[in-house]
């Protein structure tokens, strides 16, 4: 009993060996196919888009204008005078005109600053166009620094590449209205502590 | 400035040395046959006011600036 027990071991102990050899073997192969091909291991790194985050803010803090920067980082956002506004302010110390607010990821809001009255929105994205399904996108601070740019500089193509729509759509009125109320209550606070010319607007 | 990353470093050099200067010509149009946009960011002598300008040839940046920033091209979200 116990001869025919051990013969029958042995022969299971045949018969899987090849198949634990080829076993072996496809490890190997998809091991060595891996290691020349360093993508197949890239894991999910949680602190890559923290790093992108914190580079982004230094280049936009790089950028902007100083007073820009303090609102982003204060108020999460910012204000950029329209072109026409902006040329008339290098003209006069009181401009006035239209005015946008930059918002990281949601649509870019046209305002009139002297009667606070929301105007509209222009929904923009940079999409990634390097054919990875845009699947991606810019951190938070490169979004804002990316329509900061395209606003000061040729105000006209962004805007007539986004999608116009009445404030609403994406963004609730009354929080940007909000938005604008502490926008003027942060320059009353700073014209106060010195820190803003008094005639800026 | 890319989708995923944030800023990486593209090329840098001395555009008054000739072989630096190939290099940066080659990066910028690479960048712009990609579809990117390129900026430059100024400062007014003026006003000191801080603004950026949009080049679409590497002849367009202007002698002093010290950078131009690549983002991908605005479209309707």
């Amino acid at each position: 009993m116990l001869l025919a027990l051990l013969a029958l071991g042995l022969i299971a102990v045949a018969l899987a060996t090849p198949m634990a050899v080829r076993a072996l073997r496809r490890v190997r192969e998809r091991r060595a196919v891996a290691a020349s091909n360093p993508t197949e291991l890239t894991l999910y790194d949680p602190g890559r888009e923290r790093r992108a985050e914190l580079r982004a803010r230094e280049l936009l803090r790089s950028c902007v204008n100083r007073e820009e920067w303090a609102m982003y980082r204060d108020l999460g956002f910012i204000r950029v005078a329209g072109r026409h506004t902006r040329r008339a302010s290098d003209r006069g110390p009181k401009p006035s005109g239209y005015a946008y607010l930059i918002y990281p990821h949601k649509p870019i809001v046209a305002f009139l600053p002297a009667e606070g009255r929301l105007l509209s929105e222009y929904c923009v994205e940079f999409p990634d166009l390097s054919g990875s399904g845009g699947a991606t996108r810019l951190p938070a601070s490169d979004d804002v620094l990316a329509k900061w740019m395209a606003l000061t500089s040729d105000e006209e193509r962004v805007i007539r590449r986004a999608n116009m729509h009445l404030v609403g759509r994406q963004l609730d009125p009354a929080r940007v209205r909000r938005d604008l109320w502490r926008l003027a209550k942060w320059e009353r606070r700073r014209r106060e502590r010195g820190e803003l010319p008094s005639g800026a607007q | 400035m890319k989708p995923g990353h944030g800023e990486v470093l593209l090329a840098e050099g001395d555009r008054h040395l000739e072989e630096d200067e190939e290099r940066l010509v080659e990066e910028f149009r690479r960048q712009l046959e990609e579809g990117m946009w390129a900026a430059v960011p100024t400062r007014e002598p003026a006003s000191g006011r801080r603004e950026a300008r949009m080049v679409r040839g590497y002849g367009d940046i202007p002698p002093d600036a010290d950078r131009v920033i690549f983002f991908p091209r605005a479209s309707g979200g």
